[in-house]
């Protein structure tokens, strides 16, 4: 593991905050779910993110379009929109590369589902949104900058 | 529990059904401070959202502090009729949850 040494602190200092808020009863153990891939979504940066999610952060260019504002007024709504054209897609995960938590959401496509999502994510800076696409385990990625003027994510 | 927190729209063309739905909910980050106590807000999120057709999974959204305030989600699936029932339901990191079923038109 190469963990810059400033970073183990500080994630650990994290980590042990988590566990203090667990002890405090500010967490509920369901904040503890199974499935839910608490390190990818706590990991502090886009490349710990995707691969705390995916165990890879190679990716290759796919038939992905990503539809976002290119200046968002107000960054704790940005709509984003991802389709791609491409079979065998099984999941797509949005990124906002700059947050504090990249990470916005994880999306499990079902038998029959098409792979397309929208929704609406918090960016507190602007940076690059990132949407991953695995199909077939090899993950293609493609990003489109938005501009932020508010950021979006609390302070 | 939090009851009617979900909007939904479920509507066939041609061989694609698209869903589009609006939830209630706060989605707290953990890291906003209170203006007036400047203590902490606390992480108030929903993590999971499970779409269902006549019981099996088309969709689960796996979701982070990163999804905004009242969430708004869409997406897209084959293979449904008219008539067919959709459910949505989300859970959140507090253990709060609500569902509602939808007939796709």
């Amino acid at each position: 593991m190469n963990m810059k040494r400033r970073t183990f602190l500080r994630s650990s200092a994290a980590a042990s905050a988590v566990g203090v808020a667990v002890g405090a009863g500010l967490l509920s153990p369901q904040a503890v779910l199974a499935a839910w891939p608490k390190k990818a979504f706590e990991a502090e940066s886009l490349d710990g993110a995707m691969e705390a999610l995916t165990g890879k952060t190679k990716t290759s260019e796919g038939d992905i379009q990503i539809k976002a504002p290119d200046i968002a007024e107000n960054g704790a709504v940005v709509p984003v929109t991802v389709s791609a054209e491409m079979d065998g897609a099984e999941s797509i995960a949005i990124f906002a590369a700059k947050n504090a938590n990249p990470l916005t959401s994880d999306w499990k496509l079902g038998p029959g589902a098409k792979p397309f999502v929208s929704t609406r994510i918090k960016m507190g800076e602007t940076s690059d949104v990132v949407a991953v696409v695995n199909a077939g385990g090899k993950l293609y990625s493609a990003r489109k900058e938005v501009k932020v003027t508010i950021g979006g994510c609390g302070g | 529990m939090p009851s009617n927190t979900i909007k939904i729209r479920a509507r066939k063309q041609g061989e694609v059904t698209t869903v589009k739905a609006l939830i209630s909910h706060p989605m707290e980050t953990g890291l906003r401070k209170d203006s007036k106590t400047g203590e902490k807000i606390p992480a108030h999120f929903i993590q999971e959202v499970v779409a269902e057709l006549n019981g099996e999974q088309v969709m689960k959204g796996l979701w982070g502090i990163g999804i905004s305030k009242n969430p708004y989600l869409s997406f897209k699936f084959t293979g449904a009729s008219s008539g067919d029932t959709l459910k949505l339901s989300w859970s959140d990191n507090k253990g709060q949850s609500d569902s509602t079923t939808t007939k796709i038109r």
